[in-house]
């Protein structure tokens, strides 16, 4: 039944070039906005689009097939399909298993500050930082120097002591302290100075040995973000640079 | 599992620090409660029902809500009102410090208040008569019958407050300060070594209340010492 459902999919997508390579994409469809199943029950978002516009530059008929996030290497292993396209951080434990393409994205932190405050991220002497306990974040506040750190149990409790105005400001994961901002308790915030990089890139899984997709994946990568058919997608759904 | 000790050594001296902020929440919250108890429970046994109520509500409150619910309350309720963070009351308030000091004090202060008013209401009423008898005042009954004696019977009942306190104040941490327990999980956080630092901070834990217990023990044995076999007497004579 499932094949059949794939095959009518595969028939559905393949327009006009049927000569080109088939790679068959997976993605987890339950974490928007960077995969997610639409109303119309297509997978959409960030990965999605990318994956898209990846294949295009491959000259490949791309299909799609969700799985559950813990199934979804066992899935590429199993040939279900070729490549995850679903948000996956590169990470030393996964590439015992997978190979990865380069990042297409990546997850950094970020400060938040109100409105106009004034801050210098370059210089935070004696500013009080907030954070949630045990995260990178918090482990990022208590390097800064000369500054004081301040430790939450949870990030809920963080944005409440910097609207009370305890904290001078807080690092946050960039991508959840976007949807803060967004909500009507972090309307008077703002993001302040650049991306703290912390080494967490996300990238396209292969399976081991599967150097041609691989290779011809990392070369679109870099098509796509030459061209500038990345910063559009990017500005689709942030408004500013995540890769 | 592998045991790690020197993590516990390395961290020992980080632990002491919070072991600090630890004794001088608890010791200092203790210290104003056993204080403002005093009125407060003499109010409780007010034959005026207007003056019993206000330090009956209060105690009700404090002994009827988890102090970590009062924490927050107080620390992340009060700052979301404008008129609080704009008010004189701020500089205080912003700090977590305060925040605690005062929220543990109210606590044991509402504790400590039911404690001896149970007390002072178990004072013979033989020796108040006494007093009446060969003329004190009102003041004089309170300085030398009845806060005396209720003090002593109060004196058992209190250790464990203190001991709760002291297990209570593990809280503190909860609102970024870096108490004992603050200090445990900011290390744990750093090492992912929770048993060995929780392991460690159990001990000191337990030491505390170790030397609590024994210093008490001692002044008990002072102040009840007419009571027991073969006792000074005068104390007795004091007492009685």
């Amino acid at each position: 039944m499932k094949s059949i459902l794939l095959a009518l999919v595969a028939l559905i997508l393949v327009s006009g070039n049927a000569v080109a390579d088939k790679v068959r994409i997976g993605t987890e469809g339950a974490y928007p906005p960077f995969n997610l199943i639409d109303k119309a029950g297509k997978p959409a978002g960030f990965d999605v689009d990318i994956a898209k516009a990846l294949c295009k530059k491959m000259g490949a008929d791309c299909t799609f097939v969700t799985q559950d996030w813990d199934g979804i290497i066992p899935g590429l292993l199993a040939r279900k399909y070729d490549a995850i396209v679903a948000s996956m951080s590169i990470t030393d434990e996964r590439k015992k298993a997978v190979d990865f393409t380069e990042r297409y994205y990546s997850n950094s932190l970020r400060f938040i500050a109100k409105k106009g405050s004034g801050i210098d991220p370059k210089n935070l002497k004696g500013k009080s930082i907030g954070a949630q306990r045990a995260t990178i974040a918090a482990n990022y506040v208590e390097e800064v120097k000369g500054a004081k750190a301040k430790l939450y149990d949870t990030q809920e409790n963080a944005y409440l002591d910097l609207s009370s105005g305890r904290i001078d400001l807080l690092v946050t994961d960039m991508l959840p302290g976007y949807d803060w901002l967004q909500s009507k308790q972090g309307k008077g915030y703002e993001f302040i100075g650049e991306n703290i990089d912390i080494d967490d890139k996300i990238g396209i899984a292969v399976r081991k040995g599967d150097n041609k997709l691989r290779k011809s994946l990392n070369k679109a990568i870099a098509e796509i973000i030459a061209d500038g058919t990345y910063a559009k997608i990017n500005a689709k759904y942030f408004p500013f640079s995540i890769y | 599992m592998s045991w790690n000790w020197s993590v516990i050594f390395d961290s020992l001296p980080k632990l002491l620090e919070g072991t600090l902020l630890t004794l001088e929440l608890v010791l200092l919250s203790l210290l104003v409660g056993a204080v403002l108890s005093i009125p407060l429970a003499l109010m409780r046994v007010s034959r005026n029902p207007l003056i019993r109520i206000i330090p009956l509500a209060y105690t009700f409150f404090f002994r009827g809500t988890p102090l970590l619910v009062q924490l927050f309350l107080f620390y992340y309720g009060l700052a979301q009102f404008d008129s609080v963070r704009e008010s004189m009351f701020w500089p205080v308030l912003r700090e977590a410090y305060w925040c605690a000091l005062i929220v543990f004090t109210l606590n044991t202060t509402a504790y400590t208040t039911e404690i001896l008013r149970g007390a002072i209401q178990a004072v013979p009423s033989g020796e108040l008569e006494a007093g009446m008898a060969v003329g004190m005042s009102r003041a004089l009954m309170l300085r030398r019958i009845t806060l005396p004696i209720a003090y002593r019977i109060a004196l058992p009942a209190y250790s464990n407050e203190i001991i709760l306190m002291l297990k209570g104040s593990a809280l503190a941490s909860t609102i970024t300060l870096l108490d004992l327990t603050g200090m445990a999980r900011t290390i744990i956080a750093r090492t992912y070594m929770p048993i060995e630092i929780f392991f460690a901070a159990g001990c000191i834990y337990l030491l505390l209340t170790f030397i609590f217990v024994q210093a008490y023990r001692l002044f008990e044995r002072r102040m009840l010492r007419h009571q027991t076999v073969g006792g000074s007497a005068g104390a007795a004579t004091e007492a009685g």
